[in-house]
């Protein structure tokens, strides 16, 4: 059992170390020369850009420059943003509970709808409400959630007046030493009113970031669950008169939830990039829009710090995943 | 699985399984829609010329932001005009066009590296395949979306390099997919047989072995499609894919943004039209993996 | 609580916002994210809304809604005969604000002044580079290490500038963000903690505004400071609800969840003019956007082609449909709300059939040229994409073809300044001080033709002559006859489509009052009232 663990864990690192180099390689040929975009129309003189490029080390050869990129990653330090002038880490980790916030509702959201929804869809094959349900799921499934947003956005905020805007609370509740987590925070401070407020900010986010890991949940939930409900021992234990709940909660749904686990372990990569579109759309302040605001900055360390940050934080879910995949399904490690 | 894959080689003749497969598909209304759907917006696509009211670039500068169904000296505006007073329907059917070259050619790029890498992985295995197959983690490590951006600033924006960028964060699909099929076909009889017969490692492997991977590629291919016309469109619409005035529909919604609350037309007709197509497109990828992937047949 | 009822009970408790136990709260819907709060480093408005304006002051300041001069930390100054020596009287009794871990122990002196050009100029000094990526790109640009010759500390209170050759903007110079006085107090006590890179997270100024939060991309929140030496704003807190998107701010507004926003989008002034609880101000912007044509390269090196080219584009239609009337023709290199801009000057008539002659005179026939637009939106041009479009349909029609060609903002900025470059490029200017030298001498002198920043390499000896004069004279009605007879010269030779001014609009409640729209594009929030 340890053994695979830790085989699981070693196998990360070549993948780490290629990581590195996209991060790093991708980013230091972007065209465009960020030195320029600090001056705009006012311009500098060639010995001043000579001069800037030298103080932010972009002369020296690009392999030094990588060496150095690695020997400070290791040492935890990304890095500064060539805009703000500060670490990249502390930007990251400044936004980072704003993307989680928002991607845990979203995952929440879609799993509380989308399993109870594949299991009802899988029991009734072929009755109207699965081919509602699952006709809704495919319409989720090729929504472009950039445009579903904007159509929420209208029809919420601005016909019916029901949630705010964007922002992620109202001004009037504000909490000093917060965690960034801002439900939390609502709730610590016990402030009347804060979470209410909280929620309202989120509801509409969480839809949208949520529409394709609800329709991706509830279809594989059904498959899943179609699948073991023509098993043999799902037979027999219906063929033995055990009552059809029992069936269905003891044997049938215990099974069916190893696939269902797996596929929402792969959505927090998908959420990533649904939260690039979303943070955008909302102005929530997240990972996601500052990933995008940085990119057309050409802030290179943010853009750089970014990569690697979100490509790590995947790359462990889905080691989470795959271990937990490993303890509740014991063949797999044997394979 | 493996099973029926093998029981589906000595099938017939072409026809014979044409006409197995279109069996199945057909038993599938929603793909028949889906099929249905898709067909007319190639066909809107192809005749777009022929059926457009306007010439999607002309600019009618007294009808600005136009309400769907005007009419006006220049002619009857269906579905309003744009911001600079372009027709919006003749815009729409000519990014059709847009939409299915991107699909197309995304599918094409992203199928033939791919299948060529898992190919090779998959075949000649030890360190080609541990080489390849790191390479493909590696990008499967960043989420696509993301690192499609930072490559499309890369390359700067455009719709061939966001084709190029969509192509290649999915190609990793391809070549899984081909190498996890050439492994279980590999070391089967009909393979040892032709290898026997003295076949060599490329026929072997495009010949021989590739044609019995198909099934799953297809299905992929299907929704590699609409995949790629929607990261397209998202693409279009941060700003970093087809530049106006191109009528890509994403484009064309980025473009639309700051009349969200003043001009509803010109914000939810391409978002429609992006989410019929990939919808079409996806339902029948649903019927061609239900006729195409035996083990799902049964459920 | 069913999601419905939860959504009003959230809605309730915005609408609470503006209430409040007595403290009247400004919430200003903002445009995007400070890059930090010492403005020296930086070059956006956007940075000096939230530094410089409610925190800092500067030794001289812009009179409320003009470009003109009034005393700021310096109560009054003396100018050499010469012009090359400017001795400051510093204001007393100033102070500074407090913050978490620092009070002030002093009121601002001239070490203060000191300290802050200090930084910028001076190499040796500790805050020169105090992260590594830091660098006075305003200081520089505005050729103050040329200008200035040294900065004396004649006593607590006096400081002396010797400058090395006399100049007009001088004194404007140091009304701008980048002049703005940190505390050295503040400074020192910084580097003893070894968290000087803090300068830029938490401001300590003298300003009407003291800072006291920031969640980033989020929310800004000042208190007013009591202590202000013009007296304490009139209310208590001002907060920076940082919003992006053009359409979300307005409905925020509308909301009732920010009272006063900047740029909205202009696709919906119609129906904030129609709001019946806000009012929209107006003021044409310090700006121009122009299409530069490439003197050095044939056949624009011709004054007569150039021309015929301008009448060929219909600028009306550009107002229109890329500006949507938020904007207005121009005709001079400077915008009319500045000193010295000549109105005397005619525009060249827009007529496609007069320029299609006079093309055919000048022996230009099948040209095809290049128009450049650049990638991103900037103040004086909101789309240049659309405005390249409408310019190659007008192009079209006098038998011209154009191609539209876009590059990267930096890519951009540094390509369109090669002098071989192939075409005409738009671009435009903001001004910094409200000086016609900002404009006249940056963007069309000799000089500039060299480094690039005069994207027309147009280098005319007259017209140099004339505003090189201008800038060594210190009386201004003698300056503004040479800058009128500058644009003379300038509309004659033609090397810039002059193409617009926008208007800078600012929709707020109609409960905001007191609030004074700056030529300068900048958004000052002390002296604005709200009505509860």
């Amino acid at each position: 059992m340890i053994r695979f663990f830790i085989g699981k864990i070693l196998w990360l690192i070549p993948t780490l170390i290629g990581i590195t180099i996209v991060a790093f390689g991708f980013v230091r040929v972007l065209p465009g020369d960020p030195v320029l975009l600090m001056a705009g129309e006012r311009g500098l003189s060639p010995e001043r850009h000579a001069e800037l490029t030298h103080q932010l080390g972009f002369d020296r050869p690009i392999w030094v420059q990588y060496g150095e990129f690695l020997w400070r990653v290791l040492h935890g330090d990304l890095g500064e943003s060539l805009v703000t002038h500060k670490p990249i880490i502390h930007e990251f980790f400044t936004l980072f509970p704003a993307t989680l916030e928002l991607g845990l509702c979203a995952m929440i959201l879609a799993v509380a709808i989308g399993v109870p929804v594949g299991v009802l869809a899988a029991i009734k094959r072929g009755s109207w409400f699965d081919q509602v349900t699952m006709g809704s799921a495919l319409v989720g499934y090729s929504m472009p959630i950039f445009w579903w947003g904007l159509l929420l956005i209208i029809l919420f905020s601005g016909v019916l007046h029901w949630t705010p805007v964007s922002g992620r609370i109202s001004l009037m509740y504000y909490f000093p030493n917060g965690t960034g987590f801002m439900i939390w925070d609502a709730i610590a401070s016990g402030q009347k009113g804060a979470l209410s407020s909280a929620l309202s900010h989120l509801i509409l986010p969480s839809i949208v970031l949520a529409t394709i890991p609800l329709a991706v949940i509830a279809r594989q939930t059904r498959s899943a669950m179609l699948e073991v409900l023509g098993e043999d021992y799902v037979r027999t234990a219906r063929a033995k008169g055990m009552p059809p709940r029992r069936v269905i909660g003891i044997h049938a749904l215990r099974n069916a939830m190893i696939p269902v686990i797996t596929t929402i372990g792969l959505q927090v990569g998908m959420l990533m990039a649904g939260a690039i579109l979303t943070e955008t759309i909302f102005s929530w302040p997240g990972i996601g829009k500052w990933m995008v605001d940085s990119i057309s900055r050409r802030d290179y360390p943010a853009v750089q710090g970014g990569l690697l940050l979100i490509a790590v934080i995947v790359m462990v879910v889905n080691l989470i995943v795959d271990l937990l995949y490993g303890l509740i399904n014991p063949r797999i490690r044997h394979r | 699985m493996s099973e029926v894959t093998e029981t589906n080689i000595p099938s017939g003749t072409r026809r014979e399984q044409f006409a197995e497969f279109w069996f199945y598909f057909k038993e599938n209304r929603g793909a028949v829609i889906g099929l249905a759907v898709f067909v007319l917006v190639v066909i809107a696509a192809v005749l777009a010329p022929v059926l457009s009211p306007f010439d999607p670039d002309a600019q009618y500068r007294d009808a600005l932001l136009a309400a769907p169904m005007t009419d006006s000296a220049h002619g009857h505006f269906w579905l309003g005009t744009d911001a600079v007073g372009r027709d919006l329907l003749s815009r729409l059917l000519y990014g059709a066009r847009y939409s299915l070259f991107i699909g197309v050619v995304v599918v094409v790029l992203s199928l033939s590296v791919g299948v060529i890498l898992g190919l090779l992985a998959g075949w000649f295995g030890g360190w080609v395949d541990t080489i390849i197959m790191r390479v493909m983690d590696v990008i499967l490590a960043f989420p696509s979306l993301l690192l499609a951006l930072v490559f499309v600033a890369i390359l700067g924006p455009g719709l061939t390099n966001a084709m190029i960028a969509i192509a290649l964060v999915m190609q990793p699909h391809f070549a899984r997919l081909t190498r996890a099929a050439v492994l279980s076909e590999k070391n089967k009889d009909y393979v040892m047989a032709a290898r026997v017969a003295g076949a060599g490692n490329m026929r072997l492997m495009f010949r021989t072995v590739l044609p019995n991977c198909l099934a799953p590629l297809i299905v992929q291919a299907t929704l590699s499609f609409s995949n790629a016309i929607l990261d397209a469109a998202a693409l279009g619409f941060l700003g970093l894919g087809a530049q106006p005035p191109t009528p890509e529909w994403g484009t064309m919604l980025s473009e639309a943004r700051e009349f969200i609350l003043r001009a509803w037309w010109v914000v939810t007709f391409p978002g429609l039209a992006i989410l019929i197509s990939v919808l079409a497109i996806n339902l029948m990828g649903d019927g061609l993996r239900d006729a195409l992937d035996p083990k799902l047949k049964r459920s | 609580m069913t999601i419905r009822s939860m959504l009003l009970a959230g809605a309730a408790a915005v609408l609470m916002t503006a209430g409040g136990a007595g403290a009247k709260t400004l919430v200003y819907c903002s445009e995007a994210s400070p890059e930090g709060f010492d403005p020296a480093p930086y070059t956006s408005g956007t940075t000096f809304d939230a530094s410089s304006r409610p925190v800092y002051d500067q030794l001289v300041e812009f009179k409320k809604g003009t470009t003109e001069l009034e005393p700021g930390l310096a109560e009054s100054w003396d100018i050499s005969e010469d012009g090359l020596t400017y001795t400051f009287h510093l204001r007393p009794g100033v102070k500074f604000h407090s913050v978490d871990g620092f009070t002030p122990s002093r009121d601002f002196n001239a070490d203060d002044v000191l300290f802050s050009f200090d930084r910028q100029a001076n190499k040796d000094n500790p805050y020169y580079a105090y992260a590594p990526s830091v660098s006075y790109e305003y200081y520089n640009g505005m050729d103050m290490p040329k200008i200035v010759k040294s900065i004396e500390k004649v006593d607590d209170m006096t400081v002396k500038f010797t400058l090395n050759e006399p100049n007009a903007p001088f004194l404007s110079d140091l009304a701008m963000d980048f002049a703005s006085i940190l505390s050295k107090e503040y400074a020192d006590k910084l580097a003893a903690d070894d968290r000087k890179a803090d300068i830029n997270n938490v401001p300590v100024g003298t300003g009407p505004f003291e800072f006291v939060a920031y969640q980033k991309d989020a929310v800004i929140r000042y208190k007013a400071n009591p202590d202000y030496f013009k007296g304490k704003a009139p209310i208590d807190d001002l907060i920076f609800a940082i919003t992006p998107d053009p359409a979300v701010r307005m409905q925020k507004l509308q909301a009732g969840e920010c009272q006063i926003m900047p740029y909205p989008s202009p696709a919906d002034l119609q129906a904030l003019k129609s709001d019946e609880n806000i009012k929209v101000e107006e003021q044409p912007g310090l700006n121009v956007a122009y299409l530069a044509y490439n003197t050095k390269q044939a056949p624009f090196d011709k004054a007569e082609v150039r021309k015929a080219l301008n009448m060929a584009i219909n600028k009306q239609a550009i107002i229109d449909a890329v500006f949507q009337g938020a904007g207005q023709v121009a005709k001079n290199p400077i915008p009319p709300t500045m000193w010295s801009y000549n109105n005397d000057i005619k525009d060249d008539a827009f007529d496609p059939e007069a320029a299609k002659k006079m093309l055919a005179d000048a022996g230009v026939k099948d040209l095809e040229m290049n128009i450049w637009a650049m990638p991103v939106q900037r103040p004086y041009m909101p789309n240049a994409r659309r405005t390249a479009e409408l310019m190659q349909a007008d192009l079209a029609k006098i038998g011209v073809k154009a191609n539209i060609v876009s590059y990267e903002w930096g890519e951009y900025l540094k390509k369109s300044k090669d002098p071989t470059r192939d075409g005409a490029v738009i671009l435009g200017w903001t001004g910094d001080n409200g000086d016609p030298d900002n404009f006249l001498a940056v963007l069309l002198s000799c000089a500039a033709a060299e480094s690039g920043s005069n994207r027309a390499f147009w280098c005319n000896k007259d017209f140099d002559d004339l505003i090189t004069k201008a800038a060594k004279t210190t009386d201004q009605a003698e300056r503004t006859k040479l800058y009128e007879q500058a644009q003379v010269v300038f509309k004659d030779q033609a090397p810039w489509d002059t193409i617009a001014h926008s208007t800078v609009f600012m929709p707020m409640s109609k409960k905001v009052s007191g609030y004074v729209m700056s030529p300068l594009g900048h958004h000052d929030f002390y002296g604005v009232d709200i009505q509860e």
